[in-house]
């Protein structure tokens, strides 16, 4: 395998643990945020100062990036949760560009806008692929969990969810301090890829690329956001050689899917079984699709 | 019916959104096996009592005793005491089966072996619920919707359901159904407070009757006696003939 097949198969496997973690806090618990970029800058510094100035082994050092981000999730999501709706998307906008302006001045732990240099290359293909399975593996458990239901439930109807005896506001927080222990640690292993971090790379435009593919692979869907984020990063590498025309492509398919398919690419389904029976359904009665809205 | 201490108790129950008084003191007492009414008007504040219980409203002052046991002031705590709302607008998850949306009452259970029981139990009261099982639960109609409201709160095994309003927008044949499940609940043993607009069904299916109005409790009695009452016949009941218009 050529290097460059290895390095997309690394940034999809990269891309994929970021968006998943995005999709459980914006497509199974009905939370959008506009600034996950900013715990993957927390997940990549963390990981970076621990190997390069701690010499601590890459593995913890990725896990702790994860829970670092966990812990700053935590602290900033107890107060803002309890904004709904919008107001969380425009306040999560804050949160992001915070945590980047934080690294950039911090200049005697971050080293500040100049990026930080010399990280080990420990994100080789075999440890990405590695994490990619066991995140994966975990993140599917999950949803199909009492706290998948849970999630989806504050999702469906906030108010009801509360009536039948969720704890809603835990719930919430939890969906955030799991969706940042991805994005921290697609962060610290991102770092490992390219051995050199900046402030700048984990901005706003990062944060709306992440929450973007899980609005195109389709809102509660995670297989829907892994297709979404594989072909998201297949575009921007297929089209790297006129790369001055890539955004336009990007848009366009961002707006085909809008105006196409507005539920994504997998609505709310997953690729199996259910799937299939739905669409052979849909096909042998020509019904219509009615599984939205309630009819009264 | 007379137990010495109500199986739900409300104590001089103060509610304000901002400036404006919802509930002035409020108190009344449900026993345990009872179905309980509280009939009032648009804007008289049944709703707001009933989100009070529920701690989905701050209360401004007085106190709500379960059994003589304070209530908890966590909605997520007050179902796992044992009382259940079914809200009004029903609020089912549209994109959800039948199935999956009375799972999701069972949710906060511990007794998880229990839950297939009690599964069987809703659907011997609502049958409708089990041919449409694996149906999303957007695509039933109103009164099948009502009908899953009401059996995903019962699926949290309630000592006490609460009613907001189980007649909105559905077809009277419908309702008609509904409330006769509804003396079967009680029968099987579950307390029934409900808040209705349609006085005439709530009272003919109640015990006792409340009668709410502007924020104030302004007449309780048996069920009878209040569909006997001229007062309670002229504001909510009206003589039939003249639905609508003012008597001359």
């Amino acid at each position: 395998m050529s290097g460059y097949t290895e390095g997309i198969i690394i940034l999809l496997c990269i891309n994929a643990i970021a968006a998943m973690g995005v999709s459980v806090l914006t497509g199974f618990t009905g939370i959008f945020s506009l600034g996950h970029a900013g715990y993957m800058a927390v997940g990549a510094y963390t990981t970076a100062i621990l190997t390069v100035e701690y010499g601590v082994h890459y593995i913890p050092a990725i896990l702790l990036g994860g829970a670092m981000a966990m812990v700053i999730a935590y602290v900033i999501g107890v107060p803002t949760l309890k904004l709904m709706g919008d107001y969380y998307a425009i306040a999560s906008i804050g949160l992001g560009e915070a945590i980047r302006l934080i690294l950039e001045n911090w200049q005697s732990v971050t080293r500040g806008a100049r990026g930080y240099p010399g990280i080990e290359g420990y994100t080789t293909l075999y440890v990405s692929l590695a994490f990619f399975a066991v995140m994966a593996f975990g993140m599917f458990n999950l949803i199909n969990s009492r706290f998948g239901r849970a999630f989806k439930a504050c999702r469906d109807d906030y108010i009801a969810a509360s009536l039948l005896g969720f704890n809603t506001a835990r719930y919430r927080i939890l969906s955030l301090v799991i969706s940042a222990f991805y994005c921290g640690v697609a962060g610290a292993l991102l770092g490992g890829f390219l051995s050199f971090i900046q402030p700048i790379m984990f901005d706003m435009i990062k944060s709306t690329e992440l929450t973007s593919v899980v609005v195109f692979g389709g809102l509660g869907s995670m297989s829907g956001t892994l297709l979404g984020a594989s072909i998201i990063t297949l575009v921007t590498e297929l089209f790297r050689p006129i790369s001055q025309y890539r955004m336009l492509i990007y848009g366009a398919i961002l707006v085909l899917i809008m105006v196409i398919r507005p539920e994504g690419i997998m609505g709310q389904y997953e690729l199996g079984p259910r799937l299939f029976r739905r669409l052979k359904d849909k096909f042998s009665f020509r019904n219509r699709d009615n599984s939205e809205g309630r009819s009264s | 019916m007379s137990a010495a201490v109500p199986i739900l108790e409300v104590q001089d129950l103060h509610v304000s959104y901002g400036a404006i008084k919802a509930l002035r003191g409020v108190s009344l007492k449900v026993y345990e096996g009872e179905i309980v009414s509280v009939i009032g008007a648009n804007g008289a504040g049944k709703s707001t009592m009933m989100q009070a219980i529920m701690a989905q409203v701050p209360r401004e002052s007085g106190q709500i005793y379960l059994e003589g046991k304070e209530l908890a002031s966590k909605s997520y705590q007050v179902v796992t005491q044992g009382i259940s709302l079914t809200p009004e607008g029903r609020r089912v998850f549209a994109p959800l089966s039948v199935y999956d949306n009375l799972m999701m009452g069972a949710f906060p259970r511990k007794d998880r072996h229990k839950i297939e029981e009690d599964l069987t139990w809703v659907f011997s009261l609502f049958p409708r619920l089990e041919e449409r099982r694996e149906q999303y639960a957007g695509t039933l109609s109103g009164g099948e919707q009502q009908m899953l409201a009401i059996a995903r709160s019962l699926m949290s095994r309630p000592r006490v359901l609460l009613l907001d309003e189980p007649s909105l927008g559905l077809a009277p044949i419908i309702i008609k159904d509904i409330f006769r499940e509804l003396k079967r609940i009680n029968s099987e043993g579950v307390t029934i407070l409900l808040v209705e607009q349609n006085a005439r069904q709530a009272l003919m299916l109640s015990h006792r009757g409340y009668v709410l109005q502007t924020g104030n409790l302004i007449l309780e009695g048996r069920s009878e006696e209040l569909l006997a009452n001229p007062e309670v016949e002229e504001a909510y009941l009206g003589t039939g003939k003249t639905t609508g218009t003012v008597k001359k």
